[in-house]
């Protein structure tokens, strides 16, 4: 390459763009959570939307590779701890906890001295199992709103923890078992980390307990859980509470549990249509996402000047950012087609 | 408030029907009487008038949210409901109080008489006093539609399981028209003798839909057939030398049908009938488009009483002699009701709906098919020894109605829905083309499934080509089968044709764009069915 206009064009370019196959960086030649083939993916944590497969070669934190390597088969992962600096070609690259769900990461880009981040998915409080959120100051955050809108205000963990654990234990002492639907990376690991195992056995969807292996390899720590394979009879079990993804509630692999209250685990459970419409007994408000206040805080936390607004309520979002003083845009991904909460109740991300 | 919104909570959380009724019984045996009151009127249509406007009620809490009012608009059909968008968007309330529900209503009433600024202020202060789910209560009594999953139906149940009375007779005393101002819980369920009420109505007896043919309903002579009128079902009360008129939903109609009170001059005192009301051309009725103008009148022009007179088509006799008849056999019930119409003038607003005489059931379809040239929807078949029930009750009353005419248009417009439906797109605006144009002709919301509404939610979020406020205008590319009872004429719509009933009973898939349906197909049923 010869330099001047290499050097000139680079100049021109912002630290990160966006293209068709996802958010690229010219300077390093490397593309962040990429929704079509690339040569070189960072990826910010495992979630099918963000970690897909065929890439040539992966990117991820240490915490995060397991999961990856689980999901996606034989790729090739270098990983970085997190905090750890990598130069790819002319850009500066580091990982950052964004408290999503365990090993998820924002990642931090720097090029020539213009710092850009990329959130991923966040979550600004801590959950007792995630690596908790750690606000990186930036001049560009690409920032998701998938709860952006002022209705979606989350009571802390300990409140729904309790509301969670009275509903179990109502349940075992009226002999029915308690099956609750939630994702099997992340929101599955979060609940247990909440749930009191004194109140009985926890059993599990195959989906989740892969899961949790994985990650108790990795040395997080989960309770007690029981794979409920087919052979297993879940009258050795009462009052068990039993975790499964959402596709598995009111499917026969659900009816093997006998009388039972059903109850699904999510933000969107905020909102009483959608509740109503899930027709489960119960919907308990616990979201891998920030909620209001969470997104306006994480923002104001980076001290970037540039917004863009991903997966979610981006129009609007991006028009109350600019209210306040931000220079806000939308930025349209493919993001939000996935597996946790990025997926909107009516069966894709608005 | 908080026993009424644990309540709620409790039904809110339950889909199954006996633990709801069994959270209303034990309600209803703990709370105070004046809290009963308002309970049993809530839930039975009734609630306190309105005295904030939603705009005001929507621009003090973007205030006290500390939003601007546009984002909480934007918010409002993705939570699909009003009172509930407020609630969500409050910050938490600053105290605790645990004031009872009557208290609530009581304070709304008293906004009536109090200046804008109070009512506001009084508003902040309610709010700032209440948890989300007392919020949404208590903004569901401004916003009126106080529907949450308690039918009238199931709040009668569960007081009948509180009170130890019988559900029909705690029904009866539940029709008419007291409102909580009125009349005290004592007067209106405990008191041995009903209080006497002139113008108190039976509760309606409704049909279930006839699925397959009626062969499976027996012998065709124990059966009696009637056309299935297009109009309103009502009752006419004429009881102490005066009339009243009710609709099946249990709103009273007098006025707006001041043909009825010629009725007395016909008619003996102390009788009650049923049947439908409608718009009656000198031989049959009018379509209904007609007795729609009617409907929305409270107090009619003499020109339309001119045009789109009114009268009954009495099938029940349900009191006689100020006798309840509702324990007697059909057949007695009419051959009474026959006495009692005889030889009328022919003028007179009212007649008896003619029994359609049948041998065998391959006549009596023969005789449906022919529904529409006498402008009816189809048949009615009641059992001739059937008491008259009050409520949907599958067994004795069946309608039998034609199939609907059908037609094949390319969906244009989405919106999404309210409540359960929130963030779906579930309205839509359907056109048929006019040379190369399409042009709207009719709005459908219902006929799809659960999975086909998520499927077309998605494909309207990627195919949006311009939004007008909440309206979405989609790329035109899916043709849908829309099923209607019936065409119209109409002025107001840019079409020209108005439909009664239409939704979407099948999404063709099957079908390309060009091939849905002409503004001349419509024409043409118009010209046939019109």
């Amino acid at each position: 390459m010869c330099g001047m206009p290499t050097i000139l064009m680079r100049m021109a370019q912002s630290v990160l763009t966006f293209t068709d196959r996802g958010i690229y960086c010219p300077a390093g030649d490397f593309y962040i959570d990429p929704w079509r083939p690339v040569d070189r993916a960072l990826i910010t944590h495992g979630h099918a939307d963000h970690a897909r497969p065929g890439h040539r070669r992966y990117l991820c934190t240490d915490a995060c590779a397991p999961v990856m390597r689980h999901r996606l088969g034989d790729i090739s992962v270098e990983t970085v701890k997190f905090g750890e600096t990598r130069n790819i070609g002319g850009a500066l690259v580091s990982f950052h906890p964004a408290g999503h769900l365990p090993g998820s990461a924002q990642i931090r880009v720097e090029v020539a001295g213009e710092v850009w981040v990329a959130s991923g998915d966040y979550k600004v409080v801590a959950d007792d199992i995630s690596e908790p959120f750690e606000p990186v100051e930036c001049h560009s955050f690409i920032t998701e709103c998938t709860f952006g809108l002022p209705v979606f205000k989350w009571d802390d963990q300990k409140t729904v923890a309790k509301d969670l654990n009275a509903w179990w234990a109502q349940n075992a002492a009226d002999g029915k078992a308690s099956i609750l639907g939630a994702y099997s990376l992340g929101k599955a690991q979060r609940l247990l980390a909440m749930v009191d195992p004194d109140i009985g056995p926890i059993l599990t969807h195959g989906a989740v307990e892969n899961t949790n292996e994985v990650l108790r390899h990795q040395g997080y720590q989960l309770p007690d859980t029981i794979h409920a394979t087919p052979d297993l009879n879940a009258k050795d079990h009462p009052g068990a509470l039993v975790i499964a993804p959402p596709s598995a509630l009111g499917s026969q692999w659900a009816r093997r549990f006998g009388p039972s209250s059903t109850a699904f685990a999510s933000g969107w459970m905020r909102l009483r249509g959608v509740r109503r419409r899930r027709a489960a007994d119960r919907g308990f408000v616990i979201s891998d996402h920030a909620d209001w206040d969470g997104l306006m805080s994480a923002i104001k936390a980076t001290d970037a000047e540039n917004i863009y607004a991903t997966h979610g309520y981006t129009e609007i979002f991006a028009r109350w950012l600019n209210t306040q003083g931000y220079n806000a845009q939308v930025l349209k991904t493919e993001f939000g087609t996935g597996e946790d909460d990025t997926q909107a109740p009516s069966g894709e991300a608005a | 408030m908080k026993d009424f919104s644990s309540l709620f909570t409790t039904i809110d959380q339950t889909t199954k029907t006996s633990l709801k009724t069994k959270a209303l019984a034990d309600f209803f045996k703990s709370a105070s009487d004046t809290d009963k009151l308002w309970t049993i009127a809530l839930f039975s249509g009734r609630r306190p008038k309105r005295a904030v406007s939603t705009t005001q009620l929507r621009e003090w809490a973007a205030e006290m949210g500390g939003i601007p009012l546009w984002l909480l608009e934007e918010s409002y059909p993705i939570v699909g409901d009003l009172a509930e968008t407020i609630a969500l968007t409050l910050p938490p309330p600053s105290r605790d109080s645990d004031l009872p529900l009557t208290h609530w209503i009581t304070e709304l009433k008293s906004l009536a008489t109090v200046d804008v600024d109070q009512r506001k202020a009084r508003i902040l202060n309610a709010w700032d006093q209440l948890d989300p789910t007392e919020r949404f209560l208590f903004n569901k009594l401004i916003t009126g539609g106080f529907r949450i999953g308690v039918s009238q139906k199931l709040m009668t149940r569960a007081l009948a399981q509180a009170t130890d009375q019988e559900e029909a007779s705690l029904a009866h005393r539940l029709m008419g028209a007291w409102t909580p101002e009125t009349t005290t819980y004592h007067a209106l369920i405990e008191v041995e003798d009903v209080e006497a009420d002139d113008s108190r109505p039976y509760p309606f007896y409704l049909a279930y839909q006839l699925e397959d043919g009626p062969e499976a309903l027996g012998a065709p002579e124990d059966w009696q057939a009637e056309w299935k009128w297009d109009g309103i079902r009502g009752q006419i009360i004429l009881r102490n030398g005066a009339h009243h008129v009710w609709s099946r939903g249990e709103e009273l109609m007098t006025d707006r049908f001041p043909e009825f009170a010629r009725l007395t001059d016909f008619l003996p005192d102390g009788i009650v009938l049923d049947g439908e009301i409608v718009a009656w051309d000198g031989a049959q009725p009018f379509p209904f488009n007609t007795l729609q103008a009617r409907i929305g009148r409270k107090t009619v022009p003499k020109k339309l009483l001119k045009d789109a007179p009114v009268i009954l088509l009495a099938y029940d006799l349900l009191e006689h002699e100020g006798q309840d008849l509702r324990a007697l056999p059909l057949q007695e019930r009419r051959a009474r009701m026959d006495a009692v119409l005889y030889d009328l003038p022919e003028d007179a607003p009212i007649k008896a709906a003619p029994p359609l005489p049948f041998d065998t059931w391959g006549t009596l379809a023969q005789t449906r098919a022919t529904a529409r040239d006498h402008r009816a929807e189809g048949l009615m078949l009641k059992r001739k020894d059937s008491p008259y029930l009050s409520g949907r009750k599958k067994g004795d009353w069946w309608k039998w109605k034609l199939d609907p005419l059908t037609v094949d248009a390319v969906m244009i417009y989405a919106q999404q829905g309210h409540g359960r439906r929130a963030n779906l797109f579930t309205d839509f605006t359907f056109a048929v083309w006019d040379g190369n144009d399409l042009v709207p002709f009719t709005k459908a919301y219902s006929g799809l499934t659960d999975d086909e509404f998520r499927k077309i939610t998605a494909w309207v979020r990627k195919n949006t080509q311009q939004r007008f406020g909440p309206v979405r205008q989609v790329t035109p590319h899916h043709v849908f089968e829309i099923a209607f009872e019936g065409i119209h004429a109409s002025p107001r719509h840019k079409s020209g044709i108005a439909l009664r009933f239409p939704r979407m009973s099948r999404w063709r898939r099957d079908k390309p764009l060009q091939e849905a349906n002409t503004l001349d197909d419509l024409k043409d049923l118009l010209k046939t069915y019109g």
